[in-house]
């Protein structure tokens, strides 16, 4: 793997998402030196998981390309994956990072050739697709991962599998003898882009996510309409059964004291967006929307009144006070509507809860001095010194508005290096 | 906010919510209601109310106060708690249910033969002649409740379970003639009328 060349005019970015890329492609741009560390095996974080975007609905994949083409290019960049920030001491111009690098036991010669999966047997939850297939022992995370190198899962090595995937590499890029590291570099600013997950929808018990196959996520249903994704694209239940008729549940999570104190910003848009999906996907389709209120704002508010004036979709202005189901497995919404009060019970074929946005990393488990507020995001405090939020870190974002406050992070970070070297030089 | 602004939220702020809020017990939180209607639809009884808490909360907000406190719905709350647990802004809802319930009681509108008002009736004047409950003679009056033939019969029907509290020292049958009281009766009287005089005296200033 690279080895890391760093300074006190060094900007240490951690997380490779959009944000994190976009704060680390635009620094590296301006002449800086950057090191971008990334726990998951590639880069581009959850949008990498996106199939398309609102409100234009292009697909995410186009802009991933040209940023990692980007990445590509600079000399000025290191990124080191699967890698997690410990620690980091010191303060604003100097401060040192430990990082925790996992064994890929993969290391650069692989081509990305694909005969180590081809050998392996053993499969397990793909990671990628929220555990709605299987993948491989041996594994490329996705078709556009980048790095461009397949991943080792330890739970193979030391096992025949492992040595079936080591045998069938003609480029002796199997290594099953990495172990697990740790380094230590300076850097003098730091940019915290660590972005969300979704809320874990199991703890929303009215909603029943932890005990009925057909209530499912925002996030998964995501993956679903992807035509790489678990079901190859198509719309359909666990049990093989087309969903047809799809309710989605908003603020499941989101704007409620009981689980997250915030509203989580996507997800009115998000499912209006995957409502998209579901009228494309079927003729006789039917969409019907629960929500307290739709939060489209600016541009977003055409795409809200296209989705409003299709046939098949139905707003209704309340919040599901709880999920059933049928004998058959059909969920049932139960509720009071909240324009005119009437009792509703209204069976569909899938239930998508719209899952807000939580910040990945937990209150407690900063390894960084820094201010976190009661949703758990980083306040922009001058006690941070010279470690700046970047994108869904510091709030709950879309992608758009995580990159502009990426650019930002990235201007903060320089400001930071810039006086190091005045002072240096 | 500005002294300008203030003066016109008090403006458009009907009377009728303000009343709630100046005299039913967390009334104050009334205003804090998103209507996303989690409430109604968690009540389990709530198909049987005239109007869900929700509902309520907007007809206070829209100022209807005859039909407010003529409802039935605030003496139909079991006190389950079930949409206190699951109100994602936290409203006490079942307490503003008592407490406009206990309103509605103060001002002499309680809707006509209210099983609940009249539980909670009997119960009061059991409490407040011992400063606690005579639980001997309000489980009779509750018997008697409906009508006298109505009490002999349910009497008939629980004589197993009466005989069986006296037998293992459950309950006294002596407490029929007055019962024990408190330790204190006059000062709990006392508290009891100075409390009444303050909550008289709030009624009073906000002309209800």
């Amino acid at each position: 793997m690279t080895e890391v060349v760093a300074t006190n005019e060094t900007i240490l970015v951690v997380g490779g998402g959009i944000s994190g890329m976009t704060a680390a492609l635009e620094a590296a741009e301006t002449g800086k030196k950057v090191v971008l560390v990334e726990k998951r095996p590639y880069l581009g974080g959850r949008v990498s998981q996106l199939y398309k975007y609102f409100p234009k609905l292009c697909h995410p994949t186009c802009g991933l390309e040209i940023n990692q083409r980007r990445a590509k290019m600079n000399p000025n960049l290191t990124i080191v994956t699967m890698a997690e920030v410990t620690n980091i001491e010191g303060e604003a111009g100097a401060y040192t990072a430990t990082v925790k690098l996992s064994p890929r036991y993969v290391n650069d010669n692989c081509t990305g050739c694909g005969d180590c999966a081809r050998a392996v047997e053993a499969e397990f939850d793909d990671e990628y697709n929220y555990g709605m297939s299987k993948r491989k022992g041996a594994y490329l995370p996705h078709v556009m991962a980048h790095p461009m190198q397949y991943v080792i899962d330890p739970r193979i090595v030391g096992s025949d599998d492992g040595q079936k995937a080591k045998a069938a590499c003609k480029y002796d890029a199997v290594d099953l003898d990495m172990q697990e590291r740790e380094i230590k570099f300076p850097a003098g600013a730091v940019i915290w882009a660590t972005g969300w997950q979704p809320y874990d929808a199991a703890k929303i018990q009215p909603y029943g996510y932890d005990r009925f196959d057909n209530v499912i996520t925002n996030v998964e249903f995501e993956r679903m309409a992807d035509p790489k994704g678990p079901t190859g694209g198509k719309i359909v239940r666990k049990d093989g059964k087309e969903a047809k008729n799809v309710a989605f549940i908003q603020c499941a999570g989101s704007r409620d004291r009981n689980h997250l104190y915030h509203c989580s910003r996507i997800c009115c848009m998000a499912s209006l967006k995957q409502t998209h999906y579901v009228v494309d996907a079927y003729e006789d389709a039917k969409v019907t929307i629960y929500y307290i209120d739709i939060r489209a704002i600016d541009r977003f508010e055409d795409f809200y009144q296209t989705v409003k004036a299709m046939d098949n979709v139905t707003f209704v202005k309340s919040k599901v006070a709880n999920v059933i189901t049928d004998k058959e497995g059909n969920p049932i919404c139960r509720g009071v509507d909240t324009e005119g009060y009437h009792r509703y019970e209204n069976t569909h074929d899938l239930v998508v809860l719209a899952t807000g946005m939580e910040p990945s990393v937990a209150k407690g488990d900063f390894p960084v001095d820094i201010v976190i507020n009661r949703e758990g995001f980083i306040e922009p405090d001058a006690a941070n010194g010279g470690v700046f939020a970047a994108g869904s870190a510091s709030d709950a974002l879309d992608v758009n508005r995580a990159v502009q406050h990426a650019t930002g992070a990235a201007l903060k970070a320089i400001q930071v290096v810039n006086r190091v070297a005045r002072a240096e030089a | 906010m500005s002294d300008m602004n203030k003066a016109m939220v008090e403006k458009y702020r009907n009377s009728f919510l303000s009343e709630v809020e100046a005299n039913v017990e967390e009334g104050e939180w009334v205003k804090m209601c998103m209507q996303c209607g989690v409430c109604a639809g968690s009540c389990p009884l709530g198909d049987a109310w005239e109007h869900t808490p929700q509902k309520i909360f907007m007809m206070i907000r829209a100022g209807k106060r005859d039909e407010v406190l003529a409802s039935d719905s605030m003496w139909m709350c079991t006190s389950c708690y079930n949409c206190i647990v699951r109100c994602p802004r936290e409203l006490p809802i079942t307490h503003i249910m008592h407490g406009l319930a206990h309103y509605a009681k103060r001002l002499g509108i309680v809707p006509q033969g209210q099983p609940t008002a009249k539980f909670a009736q009997l119960f009061w004047d059991n409490l407040i002649k011992k400063g606690r409950v005579n639980e001997l003679k309000l489980g009779l009056s509750l018997y008697f409740m409906n009508g006298f033939g109505e009490g002999i019969k349910t009497s008939l029907k629980m004589k197993d379970i009466g005989l069986g509290m006296v037998k293992t020292k459950r309950m006294n049958p002596m407490e029929m003639l007055g019962g024990h009281a408190v330790k204190d009766l006059s000062g709990f009287q006392k508290v009891i009328k100075k409390a009444q005089e303050l909550e008289e005296a709030r009624l009073a200033k906000h002309g209800a």
